[in-house]
């Protein structure tokens, strides 16, 4: 689907927040698009839906290699090419005590999420190494705690310790960040025995479960299991994932 | 206008097929195009026993084109015949079971396992390790190609087709032996071997070390052997290897190819086949060509 850019600009070194027209279905949290960042790219890139509002979808993403670099100078008017949403979400369970946790541009999908989340009481831990961003769009949805890694802004550390300090506290854990940071939560949850989602990345082709590339191991009752990150997932359950 | 050809005793609707391991069961594509549209569809390589595949990652992008180390992750013959089958029956379009076996007796036996109804082709991949020999691919050995395939002949009532191997240093020799062995038909260009290397870990990016590189890099290969291929065997040839639109189809088709399949294009856009075959039709009506048969082969050299 074509999909015109209505804004693209820089909110921290190499973050990016973008937002194109959207006619194409309504997301749910957690959703991913695949996005063609056209240029020397062949394979179309994986982007967690941001923001959506009434055709409207935002993006947040880091430049990291070719693509995102292509994307990070478009402009206004541009047209993109872009699938989904796809993916299955995070799972929401209503009038819940929440946690949603993120790491670096992790975030992404994080607002969406506290956007939709309608929780009872809803706390929203974000970590960053040194700059932080898009915390101001977090404040007013719940009760925002930042972290850095030198305590530049906020409280100084990761954010894992704010999760290990409020887990009795909460019903529901969400998180999405770097692979450390998931497999932290993943410990602290399941000693706590609080359900916990987290959303995975891994390199994709498809997007749609077709070509079994975005394999995550999962666990089984004998065994273990590969399963498809972009059509299973990108959102697990904590305690299946064998990280 | 006929678009439709025939591959040993299917007749497609089209020349465009779906290329094995591109394609999954055709679940997830047919949310984006209609199946029946397709000339036919051919399904994940299948083994005896399901099979977890390899471990992340999988899959790299190169230059034009991605290297893939999925390791045949599937479900097993029997979860195919059982969970994905129904599925495919329910559209009017010739499904082929692409089968990966290790050891001669492994082929034979899902070949009678899968001369049933619903089925119309049997696609033999000989790029898998024989485990008998020592892991070298059946592939690379014209004495395996023709004796898998007058077994696999013998297992089956269904239209046999042969999956060549790029990797080897004359196609010509492998396509000859599969058509004595009793071949229907032939395919290539499987994925071509290749690989790649993290220059921060200074390790490859595949636990497995090699992958196979797939999409537009390999397309004038596939195209040289297709080429090559036809001029040596009088069964149809099935041609594939970075079709991504069109005239790269076109290209194979003139070349002699009865049939094209499509692959990696179809993770770059999922209606990349449909239109294809759109492509197909409107370079006909232009050049006022009333049958695809009398693009097939016109090659002039
Ligand atoms: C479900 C999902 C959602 C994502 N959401 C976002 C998002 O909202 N914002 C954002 O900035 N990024 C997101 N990513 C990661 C993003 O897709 C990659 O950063 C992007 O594909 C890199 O493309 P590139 O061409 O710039 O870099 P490349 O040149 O392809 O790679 C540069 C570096 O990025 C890594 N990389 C490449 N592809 C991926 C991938 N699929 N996942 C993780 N790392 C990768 C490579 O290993 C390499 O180190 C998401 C990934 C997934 C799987
Ligand atoms: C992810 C992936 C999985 C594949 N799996 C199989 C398979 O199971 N059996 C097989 O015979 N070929 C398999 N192939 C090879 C393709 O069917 C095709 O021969 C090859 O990719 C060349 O075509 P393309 O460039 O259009 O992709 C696979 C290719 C890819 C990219
Ligand atoms: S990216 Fe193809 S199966 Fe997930």
């Amino acid at each position: 689907m074509k999909a015109r850019v209505l804004s693209n600009r820089g909110i921290a070194s190499s973050v990016y927040e973008m937002t194109f027209e959207w006619k194409g279905k309504k997301p749910h949290p957690g959703q991913f698009l695949m996005i063609d960042c056209q240029g020397k790219t062949f394979l179309k890139r994986p982007f967690s839906v941001n923001d959506f509002e009434e055709e409207k979808m935002t993006i947040l993403y880091q430049v990291r290699g070719e693509g995102t670099k292509n994307l990070s100078q478009m402009k206004e008017g541009d047209i993109l090419e872009i699938t989904g949403p796809h993916g299955n979400g995070f799972e929401i369970l209503e009038g819940k005590r929440v946690l949603i946790v993120g790491g670096g541009v992790g975030i992404a999908p994080l607002l969406y999420l506290a956007k939709k989340v309608k929780a009872q009481k809803l706390y929203i831990a974000l970590g960053f190494k040194r700059e932080t961003f898009l915390v101001e769009k977090f404040e007013g949805l719940g009760e925002v705690v930042v972290t850095t890694e030198e305590g530049s802004t906020g409280r100084k550390g990761l954010v894992t310790s704010v999760v290990e300090e409020m887990i009795g506290e909460v019903d529901i854990v969400y998180g999405c960040g770097p692979k450390p940071m998931l497999k932290a939560l993943q410990e602290i949850s399941m000693k706590a025995n609080v359900l916990c989602q987290i959303s995975l990345e891994e390199k994709m082709a498809c997007g749609i479960g077709a070509c079994l590339g975005c394999a995550c191991k999962v666990r089984e009752d004998k065994g273990f299991s590969y399963k498809r990150v972009c059509r299973d997932g990108p959102v697990f359950w904590a305690e299946e994932v064998l990280f | 206008m006929n678009l439709s050809v025939e591959i040993g005793k299917i007749k497609l609707k089209n020349p465009v097929i779906t290329a094995s391991g591109t394609f999954g069961f055709g679940r997830e594509y047919s949310e984006y195009i209609d199946l029946n549209k397709l000339g036919a569809i051919v399904v994940k390589g299948l083994t005896v026993k399901p099979r977890e595949g390899n471990p992340p990652p999988r899959l790299f992008e190169t230059a034009s084109g991605i290297l893939n180390s999925i390791g045949l992750q599937n479900p097993g013959v029997d979860a195919f015949i059982e969970r994905e089958l129904p599925f495919l029956k329910s559209f009017d379009v010739p499904v082929i079971v692409n089968i990966a076996g290790e050891t001669v007796e492994e082929f034979v036996y899902m070949a009678e396992k899968l001369d049933i109804e619903g089925i119309e082709g049997i696609e033999i991949n000989v790029s898998c390790p024989n485990v008998k020999k020592g892991g070298m691919a059946f592939g690379v050995n014209p004495d395996d190609i023709f004796d898998i395939t007058r077994k696999v002949r013998k297992a089956t009532s269904k239209t046999v087709i042969v999956k060549l191997t790029p990797n080897v240093t004359d196609i010509k020799v492998c396509a000859k032996a599969a058509e004595k062995g009793g071949a229907d038909a032939i395919s290539l260009i499987n994925t071509v071997a290749g690989m790649a290397v993290d220059i921060d870990k200074r390790r490859p990016v595949f636990e497995n070390v090699i992958g196979g590189l797939s999409g537009p890099a390999i397309k004038p290969i596939a195209l040289k052997m297709v080429y090559e291929v036809v001029t040596v065997v009088s069964i149809p040839v099935i041609g594939m290897g970075g079709i991504m639109n069109y005239k790269d189809a076109l290209e194979f088709l003139i070349v002699g190819a009865r049939a094209i399949a499509v692959g990696t294009c179809n993770f770059v856009n999922p209606y990349c086949t449909v239109e294809i075959i759109d492509g197909i039709k409107k370079y006909m009506e232009e050049n006022e060509i009333e049958d695809i048969n009398e693009i097939i082969g016109s090659i002039k050299i």
